[in-house]
């Protein structure tokens, strides 16, 4: 069957379902409810982290194919199944996303109130949903679980989210689905041609060159819309400030990675010329993506707002990276999206533990809260380094790899990534001193706790994770060197194809 | 004796006509009973429908396959959740009368009639039978001004969509010299250039017959007529005569007009661009739900003709799968504005819906199913349908028709994410009353349907599959 000896990926996706249907028929007054959905929602979540850990142990590095493969009829005489597997590419985002939700959960334990069983479903439900679109192998499964990721993320956000919730969760719902519904079209394209909807089926099949380009606009409507890049990108800062605290967690952790890894799942290896011929393209609007909103993120007033913008920074070095279709850019493109959902997602940790106690997010409002909270800054501190790029931290390693892989293809995308970079250190360091450094002007704030017990649990996996990523980065560069190797020379190879025809 | 094939409609028929006696006798009033006796005798029809065999009868006007099974099944279905969902709220607004009942029987044996129509006289005796009777339970409130103005309404056009099509049959009957389907075929399929009579006869039946569905143009009178009338008659409104006229009219264009398809095509591809952008657009501002769902339900035809448009049997199978799926998401959301009452009051704004995620969680969580399965989101039924329709649509080179139904279908997202933030996001305007039981096993039934519909939809595509074998031969 599989190196598990079952249905692992399968457990792993719909497990979360079971815990929501558990809380769903918790019964009783609000209060032992809501205890039962927090204790029930953390061990499911736990319980799909440690079975996931499995993936981790039996993944077979040194191949580059389709691994804990399970396949069931769905709709047989329409080419359509239901197909799960991960390859180095996919394992990893399987893990990141288990390993976030259990966080997420123990974030909101005190932080959500009201309405506290349906926010907990609403997370194993976003679970079930993530981690089934990394594993799924079939296309139309994957543009199901794609898609409906957005039911369980406009409830969190309208349901618990800040001022503007609902404007934000109508621009995150429509923005989104516009992207999807093109590509959507595209899908039915290559269902209808190639008769399967079946990933690795698919990449046998040679995308004809003159609907190559149709195509591939078609996935950049949807993958551009959710990694974001620039100029569709509006809709990110809105959701970020607005969700609540493991909303954004998730959406910066986990959702944008959506986008960039349906480009090194799906365009890359189905449209090799297009996505050669438009890689300029790319490079542009990416090198755009890093250097405005770098600088709109100096600009920012609001502590998440500027998280958001860096968030879509850091998100263009991944699509610089994706492009150059060479060993470093891939490998530092899929690094730098573990890293940065790591430390994004940590980072709006922290501004998390300050709005809990404050309850605002305005960075004038803050002073001095080292003096205060001097545990909270240091880990607060790590993690500005982290997103940095500072070398020995998870961040410095992918961004490296992305601006030596740029260099080869072209220097201008590497110095404007490396620019990028600098003006990365310029605003979070900025951040940095108007919050922890100063006096204190606010006599509130004196009065504020250091980092409680749960927090500490939440941020210890984290800090490990980003220390480790940057030490020994290797453990994790090791899953998807294969994967990334293949794809390289499927590229190469496709590209040499269409150069002979042309000849 | 050929007449035998017909034994469904002719059960329905009589017990149509028993159970009109039955209500007469008694003395005291015999809603309750009646309507039960004719959910009983919709659900024995639907039976023998599954057991009826194929071929024609009645002198060629009547035919049955697994196309005119697989749509009856559906009406009947419809029909008897509708009668389900009634049950209430004419006892509570006092339109408990056994009239009810028996009128939507023979609407649906009308309904039934014209799903096997093989003929353009059996067509029109059908449409007639359908629409007498919803003539009728239109204005049944009949002392309320609205649904008196929906019944005239419904009538003046309604008398006016027969007349064309009946003059649109006659010219086809003049220059073709046959009313008979598969005549029709055969002097089309034989002739070399068809004269211009029997083109614009065969826009007027299409005309006719978009009235029905309520396709644009044609869809003026839907607004008014779904708000005035009583909700559960809406609820019917916007099932049983819409498959039964989605499925006349494929039958008709796929049928003996299949030849002509160059001519119709563009008439229903318009007929489907101009559904989708108004059920999308003008579906926005309205605050009464009943108005929202009939411009919805304006919307769900345009992408469900989209399938006819493109003609082939790939589109015909996501028309079927496409109006099935719609029927059940469509009595689910209907039952949710039946069940809409506030201290004995029916109420049917949007803002009546306020914070209803907090008022009455379960009854939410079905809305919230049917509203984001309506927009199309995966992984709930809605979204299916829309995919058959698009392949097809993207199958048939029709890119133009996929993209505007694409763009439409996020523009409709606007609305039906309107009514789900309006339960989750706001503040509660006030409790709901508890929604009878009646109202809560269609809501629960439909809910899973749409909800669970993508584990096992093998089935209904087979069926759907089948029944557009049958049709296109």
């Amino acid at each position: 069957m599989n190196a598990a000896g079952f249905p692992l990926l399968s457990l792993l996706t719909f497990l979360p379902l079971a815990g929501a249907a558990i809380i769903m028929s918790v019964r009783g007054d609000d209060e032992v409810v809501a205890r039962n959905a927090r204790w029930t929602a953390l061990w499911t979540s736990l319980i799909v982290f440690l079975l996931s850990l499995i993936l981790w142990a039996r993944f077979d590095q040194s191949s580059a194919g389709f691994q804990f493969e399970e396949k069931l009829n769905w709709l047989p005489e329409f080419g359509v199944g239901y197909h799960m597997g991960v390859d180095g590419i996919s394992v990893l985002f399987v893990l990141l996303s288990t390993a976030l939700t259990p966080l997420c959960i123990l974030a909101s334990w005190e932080s959500v109130t009201s309405r506290v069983r349906e926010y907990m479903i609403a997370f194993l439900v976003l679970e079930t949903m993530m981690v089934g679109m990394f594993c799924a192998l079939d296309f139309i499964v994957f543009y199901v679980f794609f898609e409906a990721v957005l039911i369980p993320m406009f409830l969190i956000i309208g349901v618990w989210g800040g001022a503007r919730r609902v404007y934000a969760a109508f621009k995150f719902f429509l923005y989104t689905l516009l992207g999807s519904v093109l590509m959507l079209l595209a899908i039915l394209y290559l269902w209808y041609n190639a008769g399967t909807t079946d990933i690795p089926a698919l990449f046998e099949y040679q995308v004809p060159r003159a609907a190559q380009a149709w195509i591939f606009f078609a996935f950049f409507a949807s993958f551009a819309v959710k990694v974001p890049m620039w100029p569709v990108h509006t809709w990110l800062p809105d959701a970020h400030v607005e969700a609540p605290t493991a909303g954004s967690v998730i959406l910066a952790g986990v959702l944008l990675k959506m986008g960039a890894y349906g480009f090194l799942r799906f365009t890359l290896p189905l449209l090799p010329e297009a996505s050669a011929t438009f890689a300029p393209l790319i490079f542009a609007l990416s090198v755009i993506a890093v250097v405005y909103t770098s600088l709109v993120a100096l600009a920012q007033e609001d502590m998440k707002k500027l998280i958001a913008y860096s968030s879509v920074a850091h998100m263009g070095i991944v699509t610089i990276g994706i492009f150059t279709f060479n060993q470093q850019g891939l490998s530092g493109a899929l690094f730098t999206m573990l890293a940065h959902g790591v430390v994004s997602g940590a980072l709006f940790l922290c501004v998390g533990v300050l709005y809990d106690r404050v309850h605002s997010r305005e960075i004038m409002r803050y002073g001095g809260v080292a003096k205060i909270m001097p545990a909270y800054a240091l880990v607060f501190m790590l993690f500005t380094m982290a997103s940095i790029g500072l070398p020995g931290l998870a961040n410095f390693v992918g961004e490296f790899l992305v601006i030596v892989g740029a260099w080869r293809v072209n220097p201008w995308v590497a110095l404007g990534a490396a620019l990028g970079m600098i003006l990365g250190a310029a605003y979070m360091l900025y951040l940095y001193r108007r919050v922890s450094f100063g006096k204190i002007t606010r006599e509130d704030l004196k009065a504020l706790l250091d980092l409680s017990p749960r927090e500490y649990v939440v941020f210890a996996p984290l800090i490990l994770l980003t220390l480790w990523m940057g030490i020994y980065p290797q453990s994790f560069l090791s899953f998807f060197e294969a994967s990334v190797a293949a794809l390289v020379a499927r590229h190469e190879a496709a590209l040499n194809i269409s150069r002979l025809a042309g000849m | 004796m050929s007449w035998t094939l017909a034994l469904p409609e002719l059960v329905l028929a009589c017990s149509g006509l028993i159970l009109l006696l039955v209500g007469v006798i008694p003395k005291q009033e015999t809603f309750f009973p009646i309507t039960m006796g004719a959910i009983g005798a919709l659900l024995l029809t639907a039976v023998l429908v599954l057991g009826q065999g194929e071929g024609t009868a009645l002198g060629g006007h009547y035919v049955a396959d697994a196309f005119s099974g697989f749509m009856k099944i559906l009406s009947l279905g419809a029909a008897a959740i509708a009668l389900l969902v009634s049950i209430d709220f004419n006892e509570k607004e006092g339109l408990g009368r056994f009239e009810f009942p028996v009128l939507v029987v023979f609407a649906t044996l009308g309904a039934m009639l014209m799903i096997s129509a093989n003929d353009l006289m059996a067509l029109y005796l059908g449409l007639e039978l359908l629409s007498l009777p919803l003539y009728v339970i239109a204005a049944f409130n009949r002392d309320n001004a609205r649904s008196a103005e929906a019944g005239l309404k419904y009538f003046v056009l309604g008398a006016l969509a027969s007349g064309l099509l009946l003059y649109g049959s006659s010219l086809v009957y003049g220059f073709a010299g046959t009313t008979n389907f598969d005549r029709l075929a055969d002097a089309f399929s034989e002739a070399q250039d068809v004269s211009p009579g029997v083109i614009v006869g065969v826009v007027f039946v299409i005309a006719g017959l978009a009235f029905k569905v309520s396709a644009v143009p044609f869809h003026m009178w839907t607004p008014d007529v779904y708000e005035g009338a009583p909700t559960p008659v809406t609820a019917y409104f916007a099932s049983a005569p819409k498959v039964a006229a989605i499925a006349l009219m494929a039958r008709v264009l796929l049928g003996p007009f299949g030849d002509l398809a160059g001519q119709w095509q563009q008439v229903i591809l318009l007929v489907s661009i101009g559904s989708m952008i108004l059920g999308s657009f003008a579906a926005i501002g309205q605050s009464n739900l009943k108005r929202l769902m009939a411009y919805s339900s304006i919307g769900h035809v345009g992408y469900a003709l989209m399938g006819l448009a493109v003609g082939s049997d790939i589109g015909l199978r996501g028309l079927l799968v496409y109006m099935a799926i719609y029927v059940f998401m469509n009595m689910g959301t209907f039952a949710v504005l039946v069940a809409m009452r506030r201290q004995g009051r029916a109420v049917e704004r949007v803002d009546d819906l306020a914070g209803l995620g907090r008022t009455n969680p379960t009854m939410a969580l079905w809305m919230a199913i049917f509203m984001f399965s309506m927009a199309g989101i995966p992984p709930l039924a809605g979204f299916f349908g829309k995919l058959y329709v698009f392949l097809a649509a993207v199958q048939g080179g029709y890119w133009t028709l996929a993209v505007i139904g694409v763009l439409t279908s996020v523009v409709s997202a606007y609305y039906y994410l309107r009514i789900v933030k309006v339960m989750y996001f706001d503040q509660a305007a006030g409790v709901l009353d508890r929604a009878p039981a009646s109202l809560t096993i269609v809501m629960a039934g439909t809910g899973l349907f749409t909800a669970l519909f993508c584990l096992w939809p093998a089935p209904m595509l087979a069926a759907a599959q089948a029944a557009a074998a049958a049709l296109l031969g």
